[in-house]
């Protein structure tokens, strides 16, 4: 291997790194508007799935105009707020404000029995990564109509049971507030009792993809709670 | 290397540097290399075709980019040039997939990125496109990916099928009938360690039917 100045290295690398970044941005811009289609597509099967409606890649975008009938932005006092699109709110940077400044998303659904229905959407923390959520409510505001879970790196067989209708199937027909106030739903292990209307079965070997669910869904939907007590039936 | 140029497209000696590392050279299996992302993305079929093809792609394209170049290359900062080289090609692989194969790009999530730090790939790089031309640095490159990817789809068909009862997503097992039976998946299968022993039992088959690789016990 010849021996090379230090100018010619310092001359080499200083090429190869613009080349390199010209290739990767270029790659990046071209490939862009594809990416965000591929999210937004997936954002709304996510939505779609929580009020039980099964849409594919091709028929998502529809099926969201068809049943999403509005969407709008409100804060932790239950007031809305104008000019922000709620279908774009990332919900982990939102976290990160002060809670007095958190945008929270609502969406607005008419299903095919003609049910008007509130879907909110949830993130939080599994044992691996980030797992989130939409649950949708009936027009009380607090019984559940369903609800779609997904995680990152859940571990398979165990925490990733989290996103199987097995799992979220238990959640039909829960409440969230009880007594007037709002409880959230216990995810219980070794057995919720089946007659309780706030609790369901942790997945067992999931403990802390369970008890991070269970946190999700309480400190998600407890900031909805002044938005949902005024405006319940 | 001096008669390289007369040598034919496919002469034995190239056509050497694709099967080689398919069977008595190949880079999991004798060599024992990348073994971390053969247990993380083979517990479908599917996710472990796409990584295959992704290093496969990669490698191929490293290794005739660090060939064209190799006289260029100084040699002090060589192995910063060629990681740049791999940096690259994974980004940009990554970012097709996530254009192109948005599902199966989520389900190998960071693996993808992690090519980058799959050792087959800097191996072929340091042994052999650093002292070799282009076209047959191309063949090393698509015969190592072979090695890695065929070994790799191996193991993910045993995985899904006996931990999933499904072949590339169809539920085979659902479809003969077997649960009727009172057949049930093994859960087992689709955690890491039955990786590595799937991996365990290819060596074992091919040490048996290949003396030559088994080592002298001193």
């Amino acid at each position: 291997m010849k021996d090379f100045s230090n100018r010619y290295i310092m001359v080499f690398s200083v090429v190869m790194i613009v080349s390199v970044a010209i290739l990767l941005s270029l790659t990046a811009l071209l490939l862009q508007p594809r990416q965000e289609k591929n999210v937004e597509v997936e954002k709304k099967m996510n939505i779609l799935s929580s009020i039980n409606v099964t849409s594919t890649k091709a028929d998502a975008v529809e099926l969201y105009d068809k049943y999403i009938r509005e969407s709008y932005v409100i804060n932790i006092e239950g007031e809305h707020l104008e000019g922000v699109d709620a279908f774009t709110v990332g919900l982990r940077a939102e976290q990160k404000k002060p809670l007095a400044e958190q945008y929270l998303p609502v969406f607005i659904a008419v299903d095919d029995r003609g049910d008007t229905l509130h879907i909110l959407p949830l993130e939080g923390k599994g044992l691996w990564g980030p797992i989130w959520g939409y649950v949708a409510l009936k027009e009380d505001l607090s019984t559940i109509d369903g609800v779609t879970f997904d995680h990152q790196g859940e571990t398979p067989g165990l925490g990733a049971e989290i996103n199987t209708t097995a799992f979220e199937s238990q959640f039909l027909n829960k409440s969230l507030f009880r007594d007037g106030s709002f409880f959230g739903i216990k995810v219980v292990k070794g057995g919720a009792d089946p007659q309780s209307s706030h609790e369901v079965d942790a997945i067992s070997g999931g403990t802390i993809t369970s008890k991070g669910l269970e946190a999700m869904v309480h400190d998600g939907l407890i900031k909805y709670e002044k938005y949902l007590s005024k405006n319940r039936k | 290397m001096e008669n390289v140029e007369k040598e034919p497209l496919f002469s034995a000696k190239y056509r050497k540097l694709l099967t080689n590392p398919l069977g008595q050279d190949n880079p999991i299996t004798v060599q024992v290399l990348g073994i971390c992302s053969a247990l993380a993305v083979t517990v479908k079929m599917n996710p472990a075709i796409v990584m295959a093809i992704s290093v496969m792609v990669v490698l191929a394209v490293s290794n005739v980019v660090i060939a064209s170049l190799r006289k260029m290359i100084p040699g002090r900062i060589r192995i910063i040039v060629q990681l740049v080289v791999i940096a690259t090609m994974v980004i940009i692989v990554d970012q097709f997939l996530k254009a192109f194969a948005f599902d199966i790009s989520k389900q190998l999530s960071v693996f993808v990125g992690l090519i980058i730090t799959n050792c087959i790939i800097m191996g072929r790089l340091e042994a052999f496109a650093m002292a070799n031309k282009p076209w047959p640095a191309f063949l090393d490159g698509l015969g190592n990916a072979w090695g890695y990817g065929w070994i790799l789809i191996v193991v993910s068909f045993f995985r899904e099928f006996l931990g999933s009862g499904s072949i590339m997503g169809v539920p085979v097992m659902e479809k003969i009938g077997v649960y009727n039976w009172g057949y049930e998946d093994n859960g087992m299968m689709i955690l890491p360690p039955m990786a590595l022993i799937t991996v365990g039992l290819i060596i074992w088959v091919q040490r048996s039917r290949n003396k030559t690789l088994i080592e002298e016990n001193k």
